[in-house]
């Protein structure tokens, strides 16, 4: 976490008190309630969940809802950039705004392994606040369970969120229509070669930060201009080529896009170069690939790269009239090949 | 990016391609021998591009592809036993033996772990004394020295409880193999340019000389390759045989020394089977006697283990050059990267799964190409 109103706050569990998490944190008595009181309480601080409810009571603003959920497992657990519960948080956050969603409310369980570091679980959870206030979300509703030593790896957690949907367009993959520029809001691989780096000790002249951030604003903003948005798909794991590949599957039309037009910074690009990756497969967290109407591209762009916002966003292919479902991808050196979804991670080359 | 912008540029490649159908009047079969290189002609996409009289087949050089089933199902049963951390390139994994692939060890409750350098398998025995700790030696002359310094650093160390399972094969061997092979059609080859940066390329006269072939030493880069096949165009059109060095920037004639006595030390050359092409001579790498008690085969006890190559598989023929991917009847159907049945599907550098994962069936630009990619 940088430096800022929220890292000066100190743990409020008196360290020498409970330094770990204890099986009873999770055991439903005096223990639990003070870290929830103490900890996501203290740290999500707002109305709905301080009346201490089973669950979240609220109206809506919209009679079109999203409501979406994910899991988190990432080790390591504080990478550069970010931290399991930024991740939480955006992560969702951005799965609602792919639908078209303004986020509203968010809930998280929280799976803790026992002897965790109370003091860890303070900042992250802090960490979550700050991503939660970025992206305008409550955390209203949440669950606590602590499990054997041994049986988690530290903390998983699981978020799920609510969305209001303010417009009447359909945004899916469905939606996509031959002609449709395809724009992404900044470069790629950032995430999963920080994670990679930090994961397997691989050190480089600098460190790769994650690109983790809320998109949520970006396509409010977009949809204020009325940009007619035909899809969005943050691309997460498998990266840009398995989104793209999944959203040309969908729409049945050839998804075409251009090597030397997709952004990937030096550092990235350098990582991969030495670990035999292709930076369009490498994860990312604060990525989204936008499909809207060709003569609303140039608009779209000039709204993502507004006040510096995504410096970096880029129109970097199309969408053809041929029904055959695939992604191509111009090479640099300028022929045509497939873009396939890999069967599953990413290995570095041997030799 | 400095270094890596300038070979792939595209003004560049246009002009090294018309180079090359200006000077290719007749047709020529040539063999890419590394599957890094394969990956980087597909993923370019430099075989559409190149005259349609040029025809690139692809070699043996992709260390997941060759390396015996025998030599996995010896993995697999030493990383099933009880005890055995079995660490191995990533790659490895997936690849299937007789009956199973180390993966499925994993999930059965094998400690199985993914390593990106050799010696990270020191700290892994160092912090586990009580637990035998084993490395999956594969590789061509790329990986032979880090290899080597492994088994070296172990000795050093007084390490009793590391050991390494030796996979290590030879790349020229294997270029004689298919050079002397009934029907043979490869007028040249584009040698490994790594391969060379540390065994440099002297070994490859006697290649020239006796078989009459052009060899290029070439890099990985499109630019490279473009260079790398023109030089071998201009020998072959000419009446030229000989080596020479596309790849100066990372390889001396006489290659790493450095290297080679690391290699020197720990190894010696055996006679090694290669999945796809059989029992080649002298195309392996095995411990020399002074380190002999580093050899998970004999620690294990498991250097009787054989087994036969599935017949389904066509994956020999390809590794030789005799077919291309498409030519198998299962391509994409029945062997997938999902559900491979050899090799060179597993492998990102295999052959097959390079076509598969680039030039999947039903696109205008394979059909385009059709007339040469295909049969």
């Amino acid at each position: 976490m940088s430096d800022n109103e929220y890292s000066g706050l100190s743990c409020p569990i008196p360290i020498s008190e409970y330094p770990h998490v204890l099986l009873a944190h999770g055991g439903g008595g005096k223990l639990m309630h003070q870290l929830i009181e103490k900890i996501f309480t203290a740290a999500f601080a707002n109305p709905m969940l301080e009346t201490a409810h089973d669950g979240a009571v609220f109206k809506a603003d919209s009679d079109r809802l999203a409501f979406t959920t994910d899991s988190y497992v990432v080790d390591p657990l504080f990478f550069p950039g970010g931290d399991i519960g930024k991740l939480a948080v955006d992560g969702t956050v951005n799965d609602l705004a792919m639908c078209g969603a303004r986020p509203l409310y968010l809930s998280c369980g929280f799976i803790i392994e026992e002897g965790f570091s109370m003091d860890s679980l303070w900042k992250i959870a802090l960490s979550m606040k700050q991503a939660a206030d970025e992206a305008k979300v409550s955390i209203v509703t949440g669950d606590t369970k602590v499990v054997d030593k041994g049986r988690g790896h530290g903390l998983f957690i699981n978020t799920a969120g609510i969305g209001s949907i303010g417009h009447d367009l359909t945004i899916a993959p469905s939606m996509v229509q031959p002609g449709d520029a395809v724009i992404v809001n900044g470069d790629i691989g950032r995430h999963g070669m920080a994670i990679m780096a930090h994961r397997e000790s691989l050190s480089f002249e600098t460190t790769i930060e994650s690109d983790c951030a809320p998109l949520a604003d970006t396509v409010m903003r977009l949809l204020d201009e009325d940009i007619e948005i035909h899809c969005l798909r943050d691309l997460t794991r498998g990266g840009l080529a398995a989104s793209l590949v999944e959203i040309a599957s969908v729409s049945g039309y050839r998804i075409a896009v251009e090597e030397s037009k997709i952004p990937v910074v030096d550092q990235v690009r350098g990582a991969c170069e030495i670990l035999g990756f292709d930076p369009t497969y490498v994860a990312n967290e604060g990525r989204m690939v936008i499909f809207v109407p060709k003569k609303e591209a140039e608009k779209a762009l000039a709204v993502l790269r507004d006040q510096g916002l995504w410096p970096e966003a880029a129109i970097i292919g199309r969408v053809g009239d041929e029904r055959t479902g695939i992604v191509t991808m111009k090479s640099l050196i300028g022929a045509e090949r497939i873009v396939d979804m890999l069967s599953g991670e990413q290995l570095p080359r041997i030799c | 990016m400095r270094y890596v912008d300038e070979f792939r540029d595209h003004e560049a490649a246009v002009r090294y391609i018309r180079q090359i159908n200006r000077i290719t009047t007749r047709e020529w079969t040539i063999m890419e021998v590394c599957g890094g290189q394969t990956h980087a002609i597909l993923k370019s996409g430099i075989d559409q591009l190149i005259p349609g009289k040029i025809n690139l087949l692809h070699g043996p050089g992709c260390p997941v592809c060759v390396t015996a089933v025998e030599l996995i199902d010896r993995a697999i049963a030493i990383a099933s036993k009880e005890n055995v951390i079995f660490c191995s390139f990533g790659d490895m994994l997936r690849v299937p033996g007789s009956s199973k692939d180390l993966i499925s060890v994993r999930a059965e409750g094998g400690d199985i772990r993914t390593v990106y350098a050799p010696t990270d398998t020191i700290r892994i025995a160092y912090e586990n004394p009580d637990r035998e700790v084993v490395f999956f030696g594969i590789g061509f002359e790329t990986t032979a020295p880090a290899n080597a310094t492994l088994v070296y650093q172990a000795r050093q160390m007084n390490l009793k409880n590391l050991s390494i399972l030796m996979a290590q094969v030879l790349i020229p061997p294997a270029m004689e193999a298919i050079l002397s092979a009934p029907g043979n059609n490869v007028k040249g080859f584009l040698a490994a340019g790594h391969v060379c940066s540390v065994v440099g390329y002297d070994d490859y006269e006697h290649i020239v000389s006796k078989y009459n072939v052009p060899i290029v030493v070439t890099g990985f880069e499109p630019l490279d390759i473009l260079q790398g096949i023109y030089m071998t165009i201009a020998q072959l059109e000419e009446g030229r045989a000989e080596v020479e060095n596309q790849y100066r920037r990372a390889v001396r004639r006489e290659g790493n020394i450095t290297a080679q006595k690391i290699m020197g030390e720990v190894f010696n050359v055996v006679d090694r089977r290669w999945r796809g092409l059989g029992l080649i001579e002298k195309s392996g790498l095995a411990l020399i006697h002074k380190y002999a008690e580093f050899d998970a085969e004999i620690r294990f006890g498991v250097e009787q283990l054989t087994a036969e190559e599935s017949t389904e598989c066509i994956s020999g023929l390809i590794l030789q050059g005799k077919k291309k991917p498409y030519d198998c009847p299962v391509f994409g159907s029945l062997c997938t990267p999902e559900y491979p049945l050899g090799a060179t599907m597993v492998s990102s550098e295999g052959a097959c799964a390079a076509y598969y994962r680039y030039r999947k069936e039903g696109t205008e630009s394979i059909k385009q190409s059709g007339g040469k990619e295909r049969p």
